[in-house]
């Protein structure tokens, strides 16, 4: 518990310097609006203002700069306008929106909510794709030499490619062929999972040392009871590390793969946010996404808590 | 259909040939494992242009290898022009200052017990964040030129680098800083001739995550603005003209600065840290 202080200090700090952020990032937008209620600015043509630096407004017009925390379209929106845009999208819209939960029985398509869904779907669907190739894949390249000194390097080289790159085309060949919806961006998902899972559970499945391993062949056990008793067990460590990251990955591959798509999820919120102008929403759907990722990385890490506390291996 | 049964034929010979080299008495030696491997790339790109010959798989689906390097070879100044622009700028100069404010920022929170407990659980969940998310406020921010690309990549790459480097910093046991302070060395001569070296393993480790973290935040950013050139804009605009041959050649072209990147951190981390366990039995 003694770690709290300083992480709330810390978190303090950082909001402190957000509100400070604020108010250079919008002094333009500011000063327009206070000319416009009849105000006087130093620099009174919008065009001198816009060659002058930022911080130099600021300092001469300390008197205007009451609604940089208030502004419609803020460069930057102050923290709590972000919290109040996410309070509006997600439990605001279903209570009160014409399409809300309350009004028509159904998650309103423009709340966040129903937006964090359709990528949570994606997300789970590419990270059990991803994960079930990977793990089979190490099982084949432990098992196989030849597998394992083909496979094995370009599996380490693909983790230096910039996979996401592939992101739009995959989406747009599949289209092509005739799938649609969930199927492509769990696609994105599960290669972005795949390479962890394949290097974590390598590894894992290596770890029973020569010691272990003669023992099951004392017992004359088959390649198969060696994988079931000892290797599979053995690499359920390495297995939860490689979930934290390939989660985590899968939701990004998601948002990544929504750009090209627009048929709803966090990144087409993301994008259509930035279309047309919208701070608050990009940043609210950045929250979201940041939440998701915290539960997601949380609810991993709680399973393998108890998984390795019941087989024994907790630290 | 006799091409895709060459197709078959080939994976065939190639895995069986793999199978005995792999098998075989020299599978140890230098040259076997290399080209174990390579027999295996080779053979999977000769079935892709068997099997999409064969079968006739239109070309805005899935264009040849052949097709693919036909364009790369004719499209060099462009590509060279998308590479400058996408990794030269963006990722390489948002690498390096993202990577030395973390580095910086690692040393600060290390004088300072406060700051490395409200900073490092900070750090370690925003390392697992989707960052990318923020190439639309960045693009937005700081307009669609390789600026806006090189501040996504310092997002990106600057909390993995965090808490590499401050768990580097924490590897030295308390005898070695115990002995340090026998022999009455400050702060800044234990940090020079202890720590950082023991900390090399770690930031090396670093600095391979975030070069492909580097890449992707590049080429990603360029999804969301950007000017007529860039890897990300070729792959973003030949899909709009489904021209996928271009878009594979621009896929190449990143797959081959990303290998690169991460190929000059390695030879880096070989020549700095020779010392250490997992360099050694090479």
């Amino acid at each position: 518990m003694t770690r709290i202080p300083p992480l709330l200090g810390v978190l303090a700090a950082l909001i402190a310097l957000w509100y400070a952020a604020v108010v250079p990032m919008n002094v333009q937008e500011t000063l327009t609006q206070a000319q416009r209620a009849g105000a006087v600015v130093t620099p009174t043509e919008a065009t001198a203002r816009r060659d002058t630096s930022n911080l130099v407004l600021v300092a001469s017009n300390l008197d205007h700069l009451g609604e940089s925390w208030s502004l419609d379209r803020p460069r930057l929106p102050a923290p709590h306008q972000v919290v109040a845009e996410l309070y509006i999208s997600t439990i605001g819209e279903e209570l009160t929106g014409r399409r809300g939960l309350v009004q028509s029985g159904s998650l309103s398509n423009r709340g966040l909510v129903y937006h964090a869904l359709v990528t949570l779907n994606a997300t789970f669907l590419g990270f059990l794709i991803g994960t079930g190739l990977g793990t089979l894949l190490a099982i084949g390249i432990v098992h196989s030499r030849t597998m394992d000194m083909s496979v094995m390097p370009w599996a380490i080289v693909s983790q230096t490619i910039p996979i996401v790159a592939l992101a739009p085309m995959i989406i747009v060949v599949l289209y092509s062929v005739g799938i649609q919806g969930l199927l492509p961006k769990a696609v994105i998902s599960a290669y972005l999972s795949f390479f962890p899972v394949v290097v974590g559970m390598v590894k894992g499945l290596r770890s029973p040392d020569a010691m272990q391993m003669d023992q099951m062949k004392t017992w004359s056990a088959t390649s198969r009871d060696t994988l079931l008793k000892l290797r599979l067990p053995a690499s359920t460590p390495y297995l939860f590390a490689s979930l934290k990251i390939a989660i985590a990955a899968s939701l990004v591959g998601a948002i990544v793969g929504e750009l090209p798509v627009q048929k709803g999820g966090l990144g087409a919120r993301m994008l259509a946010g930035s279309y047309y102008g919208q701070t608050a929403q990009i940043w609210a759907a950045l929250l979201m996404a940041a939440g998701l990722a915290a539960v997601l990385v949380w609810g991993i890490g709680a399973i393998e808590r108890r998984t390795l506390a019941k087989m024994g291996m907790s630290a | 259909m006799p091409l895709i049964l060459a197709a078959l034929v080939l994976w065939a010979a190639g895995w069986t040939l793999n199978a005995v080299l792999a098998n075989g008495p020299s599978c140890h030696t230098r040259p076997v494992r290399l080209a174990v491997p390579l027999i295996f790339g080779a053979t999977l790109v000769v079935m892709w242009e068997l099997v999409v010959r064969g079968a006739g798989v239109p070309a805005v689906i899935l264009p040849p290898p052949s097709a693919i390097a036909e364009r790369f070879a004719a499209n060099l100044g462009l590509l060279w022009g998308d590479f400058t622009q996408t990794i030269l700028k963006g990722a390489v100069a948002g690498y390096i200052i993202g990577n030395g404010a973390a580095f910086l920022t690692a040393l600060l929170i290390d004088r300072s017990d406060w700051l490395r407990q409200g900073l490092l659980p900070l750090g370690n969940f925003m390392a697992a964040l989707p960052i990318v998310g923020t190439a639309p406020i960045l693009v937005m921010w700081f307009g669609f030129g390789w600026q806006s690309k090189a501040a996504v990549v310092v997002l990106m790459v600057y909390f993995p680098m965090l808490v590499n480097t401050v768990a580097g910093l924490a590897e030295t046991s308390q005898m070695q800083r115990d002995l340090m302070k026998t022999y009455a060395a400050s702060w800044s001569q234990t940090l020079w001739s202890l720590r950082l070296p023991a900390a090399q393993p770690f930031i090396f480790n670093g600095l391979k995550i975030t070069s492909t973290l580097a890449l992707i935040g590049a080429i990603v950013a360029e999804f969301f603005g950007s000017p007529t050139l860039g890897l990300g804009f070729r792959i973003s605009t030949s899909i709009g003209q489904l021209d996928l041959a271009m878009v594979w050649a621009a896929i190449v072209t990143a797959a081959l600065a990303g290998t690169a990147f991460y190929g000059v951190v390695a030879l880096l981390e070989n020549r700095a840290t020779f010392w250490h366990a997992s360099q050694r039995q090479r």
